[in-house]
């Protein structure tokens, strides 16, 4: 039975292998990161990875934080909730870091939260769904906008432009589930009435059948197609306008990307969607506080990769000012003083917003944060 | 309501059609070796990313596309004679795994090669609807949809018609037996791969502007090719088309009549249904011949 | 006979010492999950490698285990161990029920059916998202033993190790005794056993439910053990890498099993180090190895030994 034994000593000495260390006077930060680089969203984690590593690299050439340098331990989860699990594991009790951030998505987050929890180490999210901070959750905290946020901010501009009767078209993934879960929640307080519901799944490659059930149902005033980042909401809105369909037409923060643009190739003329105003470089106004950070994070992007960062590297980029804002206001690289360092984070500009959190709000942006955008001559465009 | 129905066949026929193309590869390949070739689904990807890659690099698309396709031939070829000839004679099994590690090879490097984003490529013609009595269908559908016939009748004509596709299923039915008569089946097995990769990637190049494309798309498309392969017999080249057409149509109705929460669940039950009531497929009467 | 019993002593022996020697606890997390998958790749075997029955949705009654246990424990206040033998039992009856016509299918078909299976799991758990949280998935509570919650690596490591060797005990017996003698000869030629006197049809179904049983076993224990679930527990992929185990560890081969769980769990730890290449050499490795070892790692190299000894 030596294998048993083989095999342990080698896992072992891979773990040891795998540990990059850079030399500082202090003991290093140990950032652990957990993202799907490969897998159905690598597209998403890839990006994210980027932008931390850029942020990462810009401290430590500046001296560090408070004199210690970041080490950043970085794990691909292949999209798969089960070895994010191991690999979160592997974070907290083998290369025993300092904090994590990580959960491309919001399965995926929910997977490493009994571990950071258990562990007691703090973990940044940079999954979209609110269940991650709701009920709060002593070490998690999280970045990018909640699917609530994004259904209210809906909902408003919906019952601003007189649609009260709508459909819903949502893709079966965790984010459209609860998509619709928030619109059907809130809808009432709006004056919306939610008229008909269909789904698609994520590599479905036509969504005329459930769009045209939707059509005919009797007075539908708008169209919600809640489905995340990628193909989905690109092949749902091409189903749309290949069936003539002229309603008004609404889609989540997720489809506002260049690439969503490029795939839909006109079909998503008068489309609106909330996001944060970051998103869209040129519409961000000459006076708003986030100005600065916004430029910076697009020119440091291009520079360093020579492409346009997608919206979805603002969720790490934003995680890593937050762990470096708390960083900055602790001494010692106790666990628990990160934690509430992070906890207490205030005003901190960041790329999504500004945020403040608290020990009732581990998320920190607020609502107002989202703008309405509308796709005109294949441009995101702000609207008012 | 005839306008709906009309709409739900049209969206089955063109989905359908896609899972056609895909499943041919598989029925090819099983009828020239009995292999079950896992790694399908990614020569449709990589046929369709390499075009992708191709226009990316300034070339014009008459010339991208055939360049893709050829590439796709060379690692269809070269993943037959570097993997799937290697394991000559293990079971069946043996080599599905082969095949599957062939394709995670292949996506693998695509994601690094090219990039890990979704893309789209140029429809034919330049894209657009038809309205049929108040019901739409894509231009590229109906490419798909014409496209996945003329292959067929082609791939039917090179298996019944040409002395090399009659060595190729001579191989399938008894390898030894047509050692005997001369045949080389190394070449045939070899051929075969060539042939179902050229469809993969033609059938990727077709079915992109409709579905999109990236890295991981490879995986999904094999898994319903598979499923309208088995569908059809398995080794039968038209049968893999109407197995196509049948399970496109399945979604698109359940979606349309009774749920699209569970379209590829009640899509999957009646396939399993059709299965008990034709143990060998919708062709099982012809499946001993391997058309 | 005495053969089997120093094997399984030295499996008794081996997991001690390793016990003793595990380094840290994510050392002690990945031999656990390897020891639980162990248990349902070595019923996949007893149905694929020695029956010849292929499944490729065998994960979906690992679903079943893991969403039953979770459901029962959260929503109904039951018991964890009550829950987990309810879902066995459950499974076990569901399974046989499906499989008396399922298993009437062959090659390809049986392979469409069973992977039809794993689908449909799948999708319910998807799509009931009042019972099972969607694609967002479930937290599960922690297993209850002796009235307190287990958390500690160390204790789940005595019941992984523990059901472990009991798994592997049974499953040699089973191999030795006539019936496994039965399988191999389905495994052979189902008409051929037939007509030897063995009732193919009752023993295929069985083994087929035992095997759902136990991957039903694990996946509420899984549950338990990572405090968190969704949909992928039971996916398609999951089924595939679970075949493989099989493959690569070797048909018809017990130890094989759990060496075919090891390998294909710790791969992607090792691969980590080749980050962006991870995928494209996952696919090297796993040609490479049906290539030189086309019968699977433990009888290739089994066979290897025998012909030096000899």
């Amino acid at each position: 039975m030596l294998k048993t034994l083989g095999n342990i000593v080698g896992a072992a000495i891979v773990a040891g292998l795998l540990t990059t260390s850079t030399y500082a006077q202090e003991e290093p930060i140990k950032l652990g990161i957990v993202l799907s680089t490969s897998g159905p969203v690598g597209f998403l984690g890839a990006a994210e990875e980027n932008a931390l590593d850029m942020l990462v690299h810009q401290v430590n050439e500046e001296g560090g934080i408070n004199g210690r340098q970041i080490e950043m331990i970085a794990y691909n989860d292949n999209s798969d909730a089960a070895q994010a699990n191991t690999f979160t594991q592997r974070l907290v009790n083998s290369d025993e870091v300092d904090l994590i951030i990580g959960g491309t998505i919001s399965p995926i987050a929910m997977a490493m939260i009994p571990i950071v929890e258990r562990g007691g180490v703090p973990y940044i999210s940079v999954g979209g769904s609110l269940a991650i901070v709701d009920p709060v959750k002593k070490w998690v905290f999280k970045t990018p906008h909640t699917d609530r946020q994004v259904a209210q901010r809906m909902l408003m501009d919906l019952q601003d432009q007189g649609s009260q009767k709508i459909g819903v078209l949502f893709e079966n993934s965790g984010f459209g589930q609860s998509g619709l879960k928030e619109l059907k929640a809130y809808a009432g307080e709006y004056g919306v009435e939610i008229v008909a519901e269909e789904q698609f799944g994520t590599s479905d490659t036509d969504t005329t059948p459930q769009l045209t059930k939707i059509r005919d149902t009797a007075g539908v005033q708008a169209v919600v197609i809640f489905a995340g980042a990628g193909a989905p909401p690109a092949i749902a809105t091409k189903s749309y306008a290949n069936l003539g369909m002229k309603l008004p037409l609404y889609l989540p923060h997720s489809a506002v990307s260049p690439e969503y643009l490029a795939l839909t190739a006109g079909a998503a003329e008068g489309a609106r969607m909330p996001t944060a105003l970051f998103v869209v470089r040129d519409a961000v106004p000459e006076d708003s506080a986030q100005k600065t950070i916004i430029e910076k994070f697009y020119t440091d992007y291009e520079e360093r990769y020579g492409v346009v960062p997608p919206p979805f590297a603002a969720n790490t980029y934003d995680a890593g000012l937050i762990a470096i804002d708390a960083l900055k206001r602790t001494t010692s690289l106790d666990k628990a003083a990160i934690r509430d360092a992070i906890e207490e984070t205030k005003d901190l500009v960041g790329l999504q917003g500004v945020f403040t959190m608290s020990p009732e709000d581990h998320h920190g942006l607020p609502f107002t944060s989202l703008k309405m955008f509308v796709v005109e001559d294949n441009q995101f465009k702000l609207l008012d | 309501m005839s306008a709906q129905f009309l709409q739900f066949l049209f969206a089955g026929l063109t989905v359908g059609a896609i899972y056609a193309l895909a499943g041919l590869g598989y029925a090819l390949v099983y009828s020239a070796s009995g292999v079950i070739n896992f790694a399908q689904g990614q020569f449709v990807m990589l046929g369709a990313m390499a075009t992708v890659g191709l226009l990316g690099a300034g070339l014009p698309y008459f010339a991208a596309v055939p360049v893709a396709i050829i590439i796709t031939i060379v690692v269809g070829m070269l993943a037959e004679k570097l993997a799937v000839r290697p394991a000559h004679g293990s079971s069946i099994v043996t080599l599905i795994v082969i095949t599957l590690g062939v394709g995670e090879l292949i996506k693998g490097s695509v994601q690094v090669v090219l990039d890990r984003s979704t893309h789209t490529l140029p429809s034919i013609g330049g894209g657009g609807t038809v309205d049929i009595a108040g019901a739409f269908i894509s231009t590229q559908g109906l490419w798909v949809i014409g496209v996945t016939f003329l292959c067929v009748l082609l791939v039917g004509y090179f298996l019944n018609s040409t002395l090399t596709g009659k060595a190729m299923r001579a191989v399938s039915c008894n390898r030894l037996a047509a050692q005997l008569v001369g045949i080389k089946p190394d070449r045939m097995l070899l051929m075969s791969f060539a042939i179902s990769a050229a469809l993969g990637a033609i059938g990727g190049i077709l079915i992109t502007p409709i579905s999109f494309i990236s890295y991981d798309s490879g995986t999904m498309i094999g898994l319903k090719g598979f499923v309208a392969a088995a569908l059809g017999g398995l080794g039968n080249a038209p049968g893999a088309i109407v197995g196509g057409l049948v399970l496109g149509l399945l979604e698109s109705f359940t979606a349309g009549y009774i749920s699209s929460a569970y379209k590829d669940a009640v899509a999957f039950i009646l396939i399993i249904l059709v299965f008990f009531v034709t143990p060998n497929g919708l062709f099982g009467a012809k499946s001993s011949e391997r058309v | 006979m005495s053969g089997d019993t120093y094997r399984v002593a030295g499996l008794i022996l081996a997991l001690i010492a390793a016990y003793f020697v595990i380094p840290d606890a994510f050392v002690m997390d990945l031999w656990i999950r390897i020891m639980l998958i162990s248990v349902v790749v070595i019923g996949l075997n007893l149905l694929f490698g020695y029956t010849g029955q292929i499944s490729l949705g065998h994960a979906g009654f690992i679903g079943i285990g893991s969403y039953g246990s979770a459901i029962m424990t959260a929503h109904l206040q039951i018991h964890p161990v009550l829950g987990l033998l309810a879902m066995a039992v459950a499974t076990g009856f569901f399974a046989y029920l499906i499989a008396r016509p399922i298993l009437s299918l062959k090659g390809h078909h049986l392979a469409m059916a069973t992977l039809g299976i794993g689908v449909i799991v799948t999708i319910v758990l998807n799509n009931e998202t009042a019972w099972t949280g969607g694609s967002d998935g479930l937290v599960v509570e922690p297993l209850r033993l002796f009235g307190g919650p287990i958390y500690d690596g160390g204790q789940w490591y005595v019941i992984a190790a523990g059901m472990l060797v009991v798994v592997v005990w049974g499953a040699l017996n089973l191999v030795r005794s006539p019936a496994g003698r039965a399988l191999r000869a389905i495994h052979g030629s189902e008409i051929a056993a037939q007509v030897a006197g063995i009732d193919v049809s009752a023993l295929k179904v069985r083994i087929f439910a035992l095997s759902a049983i136990l991957a039903s076993v694990v996946g509420s224990l899984e549950a338990h053990y990572l405090g968190f679930i969704s949909p992928g527990t039971a996916g398609f992929g999951r089924s595939i890498l679970l075949m493989t185990m099989v493959v690569v560890g070797g048909m018809g081969s017990v130890f094989g099993s759990i060496l075919g769980a090891a390998i294909l769990l710790l791969l992607p730890q090792v691969l980590a180090a080749v980050s962006v290449w991870e995928t494209a050499a996952f696919g090297i490795v796993l040609v490479a190895t049906m290539i030189f070892m086309p019968r699977g790692l433990v009888p290739t190299i089994g066979s290897l030994v025998r012909r030096r000894a000899r």
